[in-house]
């Protein structure tokens, strides 16, 4: 067992929070960070009646040995609902058949007038849910188990120290067995140890690094979970919107009298974006809400509104021109709005050059398209705000409800069920802002949803963007310099960031080849859009990995030269590759993906395989991921026969869910390269449904992905978007070898069929 | 005392408290279970279900044009919830996600496999593509790749590599079944 020393000091939330045995009914153990006591008086119930999270329980054993566990970060697909309460079970040896996991939505106390995060970080999709669960939610199964075993020596009259743990039992020396349940009681009286519970050595691991399906699996096939679109509770109003197609733009005119007369309909609001507040903050454009008492009666008198809006200045706006500005940018003398990284001389190298290689990609802007379309519950009283939110950042959320309400910290109660797809979108809270907005102004529980196709014509969009890439190789087909310049309307303008870090969402300072190449530079040219802009899965990544290592292909490709070889020669000898930020990039554990991959592709025979075959591999947050793809020409048809894809994320935590979450990753980003692009003129976006944005179609798309998860045992990584940039490259130059024809422009599909 | 009533409020022929005219029931079979609609006759398949039933697993997935979460089965074929009304379901068949498993709770073979295959991302399109794929097996027990890939639901958490084993799982007749 590995033991840390220290008095407690994993349990120290804060100075004066800790994790702590909370009042629980009699026979049961509960375990948690709570301000509960036993004689604190009863909790009101909750908007969805459940007030567990209220709590701040992570665990509870009954009598029965039902265990229930807490999930604080939101699941928006990514399976740390089933992941986090794993790592806690491991560590307290539960039975995992026993186990229930509910998620505990937000928890906050007040601070005086501060907040104060019960469960500290609370955010999803963006991978760090695993690295923090495992660093702070280990201790909490291993202080439950320490209890147990506590009860269980003075139970059966032996030390703890000779007792062993398993699924749900405590076994003594002489194979008497004691069940978790039957000991809660007991162990809730246990006096907190003084000293960290040892946690578990990886040798004695039952659960982690095995394969646990999802949690709400049952559940969700029944059609019995609830999404918080699906909620209603008692004595609400829906709301639906009728929005303005600009976001700066205003109502001209309104008559709601036929509105108002469809039966049903309680109200006609109007909404109005608060001035100068970051993009994701407030409202994202104008709107007019119908209020009614069945969605039926609220779709029906907004159809029966009369309302014109007046063009922003963001009706100017053009998806064509801002590329044409963009091209222009990078084919003139502009300096750059940053130099992102210039190691070496990239202009002095010209001297060593044998070849020089240069191509210019093309990106779309794209959406979320979320399977869950937007969507808030609020219920305001004088005292007290009640939410149900699909949200990534429950925190955020909660600033949106104080900044509107001025209620105080812990006066605002927001649940988080499971929530359909986030990628991003969910780290903004605009339709959170107009849920309390309209809730301000009726007495009942608002339930505020969007339609599909008002998602898609209201989002934070990915930008497009334009990249030039410049390569020189020497003689010994080297490759001694290569310059990246990159023009975007930044993804992080309009949010609060200093001018000085706009380029950071748009690339990074440490992507490959950088500190691979010599003489490397990349630099960044900004435009300037008035449509909104936002954090999307696997950004700035996906887009860069995308050039990069397609003209990596590229250039192999133009040497006559075999690009796993050359690829193998970029790389180098496995080694720890100092990247200039104070990280490292592990070759060795990238080459392993990599080389993973092609052999079980089959790659020796890429030069005679009559289909296609591609590779690409990167490096993401301190996880390595490779792809190699194998695509047939069918008549008019490409057809992506196998995809085999290998990750490396130090430990495992659970199999089979991150095999979902590569395989998962895998399809999204090629259903985004092959076939999605958001394009507006005169300010509108002209994708109005999923016809004229099409998510890629079963058809399209491989029958299998084959997933390769490589073992480890350094500190787990996150991994819900790590299998998303090396995806679309390695199709990209499957196609090339099937077809010969290099796509530098996306959507893929438009362009092959264009070129070819 | 009524009738000390009747003095105090005289109610003159006039103020006759005529009561809507009732609408003809449509009667609606919806997982095995009769219904009998007397509202709007055009309300919308989806409404009825999620609102008035409260049968929340049939999605809302859009009103132009369907990402496939709101597909139940009508007489047997998969249809978008949100583009049929009410009065075009009069004397059919409605099945819907919550009507899938047995009465006793035991799964159909499809809903089993998608939990043996762990066939979901976010879960949000998951009854979508359980009734479309439902459908399919009634149609052809033994679907083929080529059938598998005519299914019309997106996800874009990209869940299809595992629907598809699920589908296959489901026709070898290998589900758990519980």
């Amino acid at each position: 067992m590995s033991v840390v020393d220290g008095p407690l000091p994993y349990l120290r939330l804060s100075r004066r929070r800790f994790l702590q045995v909370l009042a629980g009914g009699a026979g049961v153990l509960m375990v948690g960070i709570g301000q509960a006591r036993a004689d604190a008086p009863p909790l009101p119930p909750g908007l969805l009646g459940d007030n567990f999270h209220a709590l701040g329980a992570y665990v509870r054993i009954d009598a029965e040995g039902n265990v229930l566990i807490g999930a604080r970060d939101p699941d928006t697909g990514t399976g740390v609902a089933t992941s986090l309460p794993l790592i806690i079970a491991e560590e307290m040896d539960a039975d995992w058949n026993r186990v229930s996991v509910v998620p505990l939505g937000l928890d906050v106390s007040d601070a005086n007038g501060q907040p104060r995060w019960t469960y500290g970080r609370q955010l999803g999709g963006t991978g760090t849910s695993i690295p923090a669960a495992w660093a702070d939610l280990r201790p909490v199964g291993a202080l439950v188990r320490w209890m147990l075993l506590q009860a269980a020596a003075t139970r059966l009259g032996v030390k703890a120290e000779r007792l062993r743990c398993e699924s749900g039992t405590v076994i003594a020396p002489d194979g008497r067995r004691v069940t978790y349940g039957s000991l809660a009681g007991a162990a809730s009286d246990v006096a907190l140890p003084g000293q960290v519970p040892p946690l578990k050595s990886p040798q004695q691991y039952r659960l982690i690094g095995r394969d646990a399906g999802d949690v709400d699996a049952r559940a969700m096939v029944t059609g019995q979970l609830r999404f918080a679109i699906d909620e209603r509770p008692g004595d609400f109003l829906v709301a639906v919107l009728a929005q303005c197609p600009w976001p700066d733009g205003t109502l001209a005119e309104l008559d709601s009298k036929e509105a108002l007369a469809v039966d049903g309909v309680a109200k006609v609001l109007r909404i109005t974006p608060e001035p100068g507040l970051p993009w994701g903050s407030t409202a994202i454009a104008p709107a007019v809400a119908v209020l009614a008492t069945s969605t039926w009666s609220a779709l029906q008198g907004r159809s029966k509104l009369k309302l014109t809006w007046h063009p922003g200045p963001s009706a100017s706006e053009d998806s064509g021109v801002l590329e044409q500005q963009a091209s222009k940018l990078l084919d003139g003398q502009t300096d750059p709005t940053m130099r992102v990284r210039n190691d070496g001389d990239v202009d002095a190298a010209g001297k060593h050059a044998a070849r020089r290689f240069d191509a210019t990609y093309f990106q779309p802007w794209l959406a979320h398209a979320t399977a869950e379309p937007m969507n808030c519950i609020v219920r305001l009283d004088k005292d007290q705000a009640q939410l149900v939110v699909p949200t990534q950042a429950p925190q955020q959320a909660w600033s949106v409800v104080r900044r509107l309400t001025g209620l105080a910290p812990a006066q605002i109660d927001i649940q988080v069920p499971r929530v359909g797809g986030g990628y991003g979108r969910r780290l903004d809270h605009d339709y959170v802002a107009e849920a309390v907005m309209l809730a301000k102004a009726v007495d009942k529980t608002v339930c505020l949803w969007w339609s599909r196709e008002q998602d898609l014509a209201h989002d934070y969009y990915q930008p497009g963007c334009v990249h030039r890439l410049e390569a020189i190789v020497d003689r010994k087909r080297d490759v001694i310099a290569w310059t990246q310049r990159m023009a975007s309307a930044s993804a992080t303008a309009r949010r609060g960031v200093p001018d000085a870090r706009l380029w950071a969402s748009e690339l990074r300072a440490t992507q490959m080849p950088a500190a691979l190449v010599p003489n490397y530079r990349s630099d960044w040219y900004a435009l300037s859009s008035a449509v909104p802009r936002g954090p999307m899965r696997g950004a700035p990544d996906v887009a860069n990995a995308f050039v990069v290592e397609s003209f990596i292909d590229e250039i192999a490709h133009q040497l006559r030269e075999n690009p796993l070889a050359f690829k193998q020669r970029l790389l180098g000898e496995p080694r720890q590759l100092p990247l200039g930020d104070g990280s490292t990039l592990d070759i060795g554990r990238l080459r392993n993906v990599l080389e993973l991959v092609a052999e079980r592709i089959g790659w020796k025979d890429w030069l005679h395989s009559v289909n296609g075959l591609g590779l690409a591999c990167w490096h993401l947050g301190g996880a390595y991921v490779a792809h190699a793809v194998e695509v047939a020409v069918d008549g008019e048809r490409l057809v992506i026969q196998r995809v085999v894809c290998a990750v490396d994320v130090g430990r495992v935590i659970n199999r089979l869910g991150l095999a979902d979450q590569v395989a998962g990753a895998t399809l999204d980003a090629m259903s985004n390269a092959l076939n999605l692009a958001i394009t507006f003129k005169g300010g509108r976006i002209q994708q109005q449904t999923l016809a004229d944005y099409p998510l890629a179609s079963m058809a399209q798309l491989p029958n299998d992905v084959e997933v390769i998860t490589v073992p480890g045992d350094r500190p787990p990584t996150g991994a819900s978007f790590l299998a998303m940039p090396s995806a679309a490259p390695a199709l990209a130059n499957a196609v090339f070898r099937a077809s010969a024809v290099r796509v530098r422009r996306l959507p893929l599909l438009a362009e092959w069929e264009r070129l070819r | 005392m009524l009738a000390a009533q009747a003095q105090v409020l005289p109610i003159a022929p006039e103020d006759t408290i005529v009561p809507d005219k009732v609408r003809a029931a449509i009667d609606v079979l919806i997982n095995g279970e009769h219904f009998r609609h007397t509202g709007d006759p055009k309300l919308p398949l989806l409404w009825y279900l999620r609102d008035v039933l409260r049968l929340t697993g049939t999605k809302i997935a859009g009103e132009l044009a369907s990402s496939g979460a709101d597909l139940v089965l009508v007489a047997g074929k998969p249809v978008p919830a949100a583009g049929v009304t009410i009065e075009q379901l009069a004397g059919r068949e409605v099945l819907t996600v919550e009507g899938l498993a047995a009465n006793d709770g035991t799964l159909h073979p499809l809903q089993q496999a998608f939990i043996d295959e762990d066939a979901i991302g976010c879960g949000y399109c998951t009854p979508g593509w359980l009734i479309s794929g439902v459908a399919l097996l009634q149609r052809k027990p033994q679907p083929t790749d080529d059938d598998i890939d005519q299914l019309p639901n997106v996800c874009r958490c990209g869940c299809q590599t595992r629907v598809r084993r699920a589908i296959k799982r489901a026709a070898a007749g290998k589900a758990n079944v519980a």
